[in-house]
């Protein structure tokens, strides 16, 4: 799926890297703990999450996630998104619930990841 | 950080700050841009990026303090990551998935999931740590090329 069509699913605005509208992700990880992240994500994933930490950002750039949606109406400092900007992550805000955002996309198309042969 | 140049590789060292939480991934990120230029395979960066970015948390969260040095051969990445304190009890329960002793304000940053261990432990090819109580911890990791 790609990032445009995401924005447009989410009813979601750039933060940054809006350039990246034709970035393609081939799945989504709704998620609130970082060390979750990292014990399971490895493809080209779409992280959804309400934290706005400088963290979510470093946990990103570790795996190659290249596109984070913020849910809840959640923005991060303007740090934060220059920390994206700089490792050229798109980075989108959707008013929707983790919840509600990850049936969109879900419901949409964009599949979860699998955990333990699931 | 430190860069050396050895006849059989290259030598990284970062410090680590306790409790540093703005800065903490800054040497995974260095460590990263490393091994990018030198063209190793993104698989094995990424194992390492999780090793190291998890050791670095661990650090940053449950120690006085300590140091990340990667030292980059040409058959294998050695990761080790050395802290000042406080040292661990129980090995074998701080390696459970799930068991953490983080506080609350670091569970609020999104970490304390309990899988900080387990990760570097899945992510390196040889895993080993040591603690000494009011001494510290070593957490030694072998990726090999």
């Amino acid at each position: 799926m790609l990032i445009k069509d995401i924005k447009n699913l989410l009813d979601a605005k750039f933060l940054s890297g809006e350039e990246y509208s034709d970035r393609e992700v081939c799945g989504a990880f709704g998620c609130d703990l970082m060390s979750d992240v990292l014990a399971f994500v490895e493809d080209k994933i779409l992280l959804l999450t309400g934290l706005t930490n400088p963290q979510v950002i470093r946990t990103a750039e570790m795996l190659d996630i290249n596109a984070i949606v913020f849910v809840r109406g959640k923005i991060p400092p303007e740090e934060v998104i220059e920390m994206a900007r700089e490792m050229e992550i798109a980075l989108l805000a959707t008013n929707h619930t983790l919840y509600t955002s990850c049936g969109i996309l879900y419901g949409s198309g964009l599949k979860g990841i699998s955990i333990g042969g699931i | 950080m430190d860069l050396k140049d050895k006849n059989k590789g290259i030598k990284l060292e970062y410090e680590v700050i306790k409790e540093d939480f703005g800065r903490a991934g800054e040497a995974s990120s260095g460590i990263k841009k490393v091994l990018r230029q030198l063209g190793i395979d993104s698989g094995i960066i990424r194992r390492v990026a999780i090793a190291t970015y998890e050791a670095e948390i661990n650090i940053v969260i449950h120690s006085e303090g300590g140091k990340i040095i990667v030292h980059i051969k040409p058959d294998k990445i050695e990761i080790t990551a050395k802290d000042y304190g406080p040292g661990i009890k129980d090995i074998d329960l701080a390696m459970q998935k799930g068991f953490s002793t983080a506080s609350h304000k670091v569970r609020e940053l999104g970490f304390g999931a309990g899988m900080g261990l387990p990760n570097m432990k899945r992510s390196s090819d040889e895993f080993f740590i040591e603690s000494e109580v009011d001494k510290g911890t070593t957490v030694k990791m072998i990726i090999n090329l």
